[in-house]
């Protein structure tokens, strides 16, 4: 396949979903089958995609393929000279292998929404918004630059937000929806200002040209500080999209959402869009970002898993696992094993999508009832389900043949790896106790759901295994949770071909004195700065391997066995154990209370301060504006009253003053000559006296 | 060029329009609104022709020969009166790169307004030549090269502004009409002031050599013009030009408005009937950072220099401040009343960074605000002309009684919050773009990043209380969209879109002037140094 027809295949996979959007968007009123062009639409780009897999795997391994225009020129600019930006597209092999994930669980969910959703009175809307969804993500998929990476950020965003609050009559959906795009923003404003970073240095958006210059040395404003905070700063993108602490409270809330978008976009590929970034930005991190990359994705992983312990709403359990094992892969790239943290990526997809479609297999069959305390016993009514929902199980849990043990323990002997090159061993510490806390609440969850007897007779009667379109991709995606896609070798991730041959790390481009130790070229065994992590790390991972793998062996099948000896056999009484550490379980039960001191250290200050301004700006602002005017109408008052009595008094006292004059005068003004002769003489004589001549 | 004076045209069409609607009869209601509806709509066929023929490697800012459409007649003269020497005005109008955008707009929110004044029921034929001669002020603005004419077409549009305010508002109308014209008025005596000043301070020469004192905005740019002791010649030591430019910058800051001088706005704006506040959201703040950007920069360019930080202080004050007044509304239409404040203020923060893409986003914000916020304004009023209601907790659930008009909502809400894909954040971004570029204001720009945040709190929240939720019965009787509506509506929405994704149509026609301006201020003023401080 030629290269041009490469690009040309892959934006006629990413406008497809946008032009069945906007015909539904118009139309759907109109033509209520619609949907099913949109679903068509999509099984098309799905089958286009994988053309696009296997040509680019096959037939450019080892290429990067580029296309881009300009969107704006803006002509020579004053010292700094032409000046564009450019919007494009790029294809790698993590690009191919992302777009496939994505078309295919959302192909699988639209599939699983014709009947999940059926007879909801917005039926065309939904499918609607799932293709602006699916054109959203995958236009962060094919970025080749930082703008255009968040111009599909904030629409993937919007998408978040209409179907979070897809059912808006209910409030507490439209609340969730909110928050979700609220509590993005933060992360965004950090993402933002990265960008502004970047472009400030650099002058340009494009991955391609950044790495480039920051691997010939130019720094942002000459500052090494600049480009760690660059880094920081787009790695808040990530905390809040892929729901790290402290951002991760609107992932929960987000499962308002219907059930078949919580397993698309809040577990499969929206949430994982944070860890994408991180990975497309991975080679200009400097040394502290990543630690801090580590440090946040190990804290997040630690803190939802211990709220997870404890939940009993079954999407709240599986939510607060996805923010766990999103924490995994970001730590995962902090510690720097990036082909396992994208490897986690794709597993985890396969195997959350599967586990919350198999939510949603049994919420629809519970007729909405989300509260695992009033379930039990499903796995004789929903067989199906059940067997899917725990092969998925065994894979988030890291249990052998699965593809999720390929992936966690590649991360767990990257965490040990680090944790002996920089003596930061709290990072692998975390990743054990979460793959142990994992174990235990995944099988707490399998087996108060379709074990033991059922809690609730009447619903358990109604209930009866979905049909075959809800059944089906459950299917697929348990399937794709095995290890056999992968590797041949169900020990051994780096013997397949999805590790050694598709997903390489990629080289640094950070300048030495900013790197890790273990990073710099002059570690042993280092060949001229060539591969991103030193022969030291390769060796370390090497021999941490199978220390992790039977660590991370020990700690799965204790978390499974706990849960089997409190649930299964009863052999601990959780309410006990729980009773011991009271305080402990009410911390998980409340979720760390995270949210009510955000409530009320961040919302209602806000509101607070809010009010306080308008107040001011009312009262004191604008009572400035009406004060002047009202000292104004008093001076002119002032100034009028003197003008009566003052000056115009003192026009009337002249006028006054004449007259008198005039009024004694004209008794003079007899008309009779003789008087005025005598007046005349008299005058004279006064005169003759007053100037006396003589 | 074309052959006829289009900008003249442009200008006046409006007070032809308005000529024959003081001829019709008082009851012909429907003739006067179609009358008043072609003049418009004429001026916006006129701005589509001048786009078609614009040349976008023109520059203009400060050289005539590079300014297009120019029309330049003497317009008063009055030969010798004692020291004050020849008086000689010109009629001269002409458009750059600043000014296209800002004909566009103007020409395209007039026409808007027309379709929403349809409703006015009471003393129609005053309504629509009051209307019709506020649109000649505003256009003329926009087109005028002469100090003097500026002057004249700015405080034209006062008049008619506050009757219409004063007559056809709500219940404080007359409060809120006094209020702006008072304010306005205090702005212009200072705007009057520095233009006197400049007029005794250059002098231009005539074809025959001889030498006249100017308002010829180009002229009093170049500063081999000024004289050795004029009040504002930076070649006078004793200039007080530091002085004038803070009094004019006043004068403009309160059409912006900038705060602390913005408060008449939510006022005028809640008085104000819907076309009026979409006109003075859409097109009259804009006059203020035009103004600024027009005559303030390129006559000022070494005060400008020295006052950046602080006129991106103000921008980021506006920015903060306004979005959070915007959040303790409880009018919806107050709500939009800050939060025009609150997107004025990335206008201000981009013109301070004085670099290509932050100017370049500042004029893009003032067309990508001027509709936004106009298409905002139209959605209250549709709202308002339904319930006669604007208390944001007196809804709820809307979204599904008027599917179409929540719709359209959505748009202009997301626009006003600044998605990726409509035209309010790529003005944003750029902004910010220049404004991060330039050292002693990014710790300013940071801050005023906290308002994209803000916006969304604020914007999302309103949506959610009017629009989500279960829907109040007292609504249940409320209609969708009409026709007229869908006619006002839809134009915007295309224009929030098209600019979001294909931004170049307007940055190509302002860029090369905005780049002239640009090195104008670092370079080609370079003489303006002789600060008087």
């Amino acid at each position: 396949m030629q290269e041009i027809t490469f690009l040309q295949l892959s934006i006629t996979v990413l406008f497809l979903p946008l032009l069945s959007f906007l015909i539904v968007i118009l139309y759907g009123k109109k033509f209520p089958k619609l949907y099913l062009l949109e679903t068509g639409s999509i099984i098309l780009g799905f089958a286009l995609s994988v053309l696009l897999m296997i040509f680019k795997i096959s037939q450019q391994l080892n290429n990067t393929l580029s296309f881009n225009m300009t969107w704006i020129d803006f002509g020579n600019v004053p010292m700094l000279g032409h000046l564009k930006i450019e919007l494009g597209i790029m294809l790698d092999n993590v690009t191919v292998l992302m777009l496939f994930v994505v078309y295919l669980i959302s192909m699988l969910v639209h599939i699983f929404s014709l009947e999940y959703m059926r007879g909801d009175r917005l039926y065309n809307r939904y499918f609607a918004y799932l293709g602006l969804f699916t054109f959203s993500m995958l236009g962060i998929v094919l970025t080749d630059n930082l703008l255009m990476m968040y111009i599909f950020w904030e629409l993937v965003g919007l998408s978040s937000y209409l179907l979070i609050g897809f059912w808006y009559e209910k409030k507490s959906a439209s609340d969730a929806g909110k928050k979700a795009f609220i509590v993005n923003r933060v992360g965004d404003i950090g993402f933002f200002l990265g960008i502004l970073i970047i472009f400030s240095a650099y002058n340009t958006f494009s991955f391609a040209k950044v790495f480039e210059q920051i691997g010939m040395g130019v720094l942002p404003f000459d500052s090494g500080a600049w480009l760690t905070a660059a880094g920081i700063l787009i790695f808040m993108g990530a905390v809040g999209k892929s729901a790290q602490f402290p951002l991760h409270v609107w992932l929960p809330d987000a499962m308002e959402g219907p059930t078949p978008v919580s397993a698309l976009i809040h577990a499969a590929t929206m949430v994982a869009a944070g860890v994408y970034l991180v990975t497309r930005v991975f080679v200009m991190l400097t040394a502290d970002a990543m630690l801090i990359i580590a440090v946040v994705g190990a804290f997040t992983s630690f803190v939802a898993a211990t709220i997870a312990l404890t939940q009993n709403d079954i999407k709240k359990v599986l939510a607060y696992s996805t923010v766990s094992q999103l924490g995994y892969m970001i730590m995962s790239l902090g510690v720097g094993a990036y082909a396992f943290a994208f490897f986690h990526l794709v597993t985890h997809a396969f195997f959350k999508a599967c586990l919350f479609l198999g939510s949603g297999s049994v919420i629809h069959a519970m007729h909405h009832e989300q509260d695992i305390r009033n379930m039990g016993g499903l796995r004789k009514k929903l067989p199906i389900t059940y067997l899917t929902f725990l092969i998925s199980t065994l894979a988030i849990s890291g249990v052998p043949l699965t593809s999720g043990f390929l992936s966690k323990d590649g991360i767990l002997a990257g965490t040990l790896a680090f944790g002996s090159l920089t003596g930061h061993w709290l990072i692998p510490a975390f990743g054990f106790i979460v793959a142990l806390m994992t174990a235990f609440y995944m099988f707490r969850l399998v087996i108060v759901t379709f074990h033991g007897v059922p809690k609730n007779k009447e619903k358990f009667d109604h209930a009866h295994e979905s049909p075959f379109v809800m059944v089906m991709p459950l299917v697929v995606l348990s399937a794709l949770s095995l290890f056999i896609w992968y590797t041949p070798l169900p020990h051994a991730p780096d013997a397949g071909w999805f590790i050694s041959d598709w997903v390489k790390t990629p080289q640094t481009v950070v300048p030495e004195n900013l790197r890790f130790d273990f990073m710099k070229s002059s570690a042993p065994g280092e060949i001229n700065g060539e591969v991103v992590h030193s022969a030291s790390y390769t060796e370390a991972l090497h021999h941490a391997h199978y220390p992790a793998m039977a660590l991370s062996l020990i700690v799965a099948g204790l978390g499974i066995l706990l849960a089997f000896l409190m649930y299964q056999w009863k052999k601990i009484d959780p309410d006990l154990v729980a009773g011991k550490v009271k305080p402990l379980y009410d911390f998980s039960l409340n979720k760390w209370y995270i949210d009510e001191f955000y409530d009320a250290a961040v919302i209602k200050f806000t509101l607070k301060f809010s009010g306080f301004l308008a107040w001011f700006d009312n009262t004191i602002i604008d009572g400035i504006v009406n004060v002047s005017a009202v000292i104004t109408r008093l001076a002119s008052k002032i100034v009028d009253l003197f003008d009566i009595y003052i000056v115009d008094g003192f026009v009337n006292f002249s006028a006054f003053i004449s007259g008198f004059i005039g009024l004694s005068f004209r008794r003079m003004q007899t008309g009779k000559v003789q008087t005025y002769l005598v007046f005349v003489v008299f005058s004279i004589l006064i005169l003759l006296i007053i100037i006396n001549p003589f | 060029m074309l052959g006829f004076p289009i900008l003249t045209l442009l200008t006046f069409i409006p007070v032809l329009g308005m000529i024959v609607v003081l001829l019709l009869p008082n009851d012909r209601a429907k003739e006067i609104k179609y009358t008043s509806l072609l003049a418009t709509g004429l001026q916006v066929v006129l701005a589509i022709v001048l786009m078609m023929n614009y040349n976008f490697n023109a520059g203009g800012v400060y050289d005539e020969s590079s300014f297009q459409f120019i029309e330049k007649f003497r317009w008063i003269e009055i030969p010798g009166i004692s020291w004050l020497g020849t008086v000689k005005i010109d009629y001269f109008l002409g458009v750059d790169g600043l000014s296209t955008p800002m004909v566009l707009l103007t020409a395209i929110i007039s026409f808007i307004a027309t379709l929403s004044s349809w409703n006015i029921s009471n003393s129609v034929k005053g309504y629509f030549a009051l209307f019709l001669l506020l649109d000649t002020g505003m256009m003329g603005v926009f087109v005028a090269l002469d100090f003097f004419l500026f002057y004249v077409f700015w405080e034209l549009m006062l008049l008619p502004m506050y009757f219409l305010i004063g007559i056809w508002g709500g219940p404080r109308k007359e409060y809120a009409a006094i209020k702006f014209f008072i304010y306005t008025l205090f702005g212009s005596v200072f705007m009057l002031l520095v233009m006197i000043g400049l007029y005794f301070s250059a002098q231009e020469t005539l074809v025959d050599g001889s030498k006249v004192f100017t308002f010829n905005l180009l002229a009093l740019m170049d500063q081999s013009n000024y004289t050795a002791d004029g009040i504002l010649s930076p070649f006078n030591p004793n200039n007080i030009r530091f002085i004038a430019y803070i009094a004019l910058f006043a004068g403009f800051a309160i059409k912006i408005p900038m705060f602390p001088f913005h408060t008449w706005l939510p006022d005028a704006h809640v008085e104000a009937p819907t076309p009026i506040s979409v006109i003075l959201a859409g097109v009259l703040l804009k006059m203020g950072t035009y103004g600024i950007l027009r005559i303030s920069y390129p006559i000022f360019p070494e005060i400008t220099r020295d006052l950046m930080w602080y006129i991106a202080l103000f921008g980021m004050i506006n920015i903060i401040y306004g979005a959070l007044c915007a959040m303790a509304q409880k009018d919806f239409k107050k709500l939009i009343a800050y939060s025009s404040v609150s997107h004025m203020g990335y206008v201000l923060l981009g013109m301070a960074s004085l670099s290509t893409t932050g100017i370049n986003g500042a004029i893009l914000q003032m067309f990508n605000h001027g509709t936004i916020t106009a298409m905002l304004f139209l959605i209250v009023g549709v709202i308002y002309d339904r319930s006669h209601t604007r208390g944001l907790d007196d809804f709820g659930g809307l979204a599904t009684q008027m599917p179409v008009y929540t719709g359209f909502v959505t748009i202009a809400f997301f626009a006003a919050i600044g998605l990726p894909g409509l035209s309010g954040w790529v003005s944003e971004a750029l902004v910010f773009v220049g404004a991060f570029g330039v050292d002693i204001i990014r710790v300013l720009t940071m801050i005023s990043a906290l308002g994209i945040l803000l916006g969304a709190a604020y914007m999302l929240w309103t949506l959610q209380r009017i629009f989500l939720g279960k829907l109040n019965e007292k609504w249940n009787q409320l209609a969708d969209l009409d026709k007229r509506e869908y006619a006002m509506l839809v134009p915007l929405a295309v224009i929030i879109i098209f600019l979001g994704i294909y931004p170049s149509a307007m940055l190509d026609i302002m860029n090369t002037s905005v780049n002239s301006l640009v090195d104008f201020l670092s370079n080609g003023s370079a003489n303006f140094t002789l600060s008087g401080l």
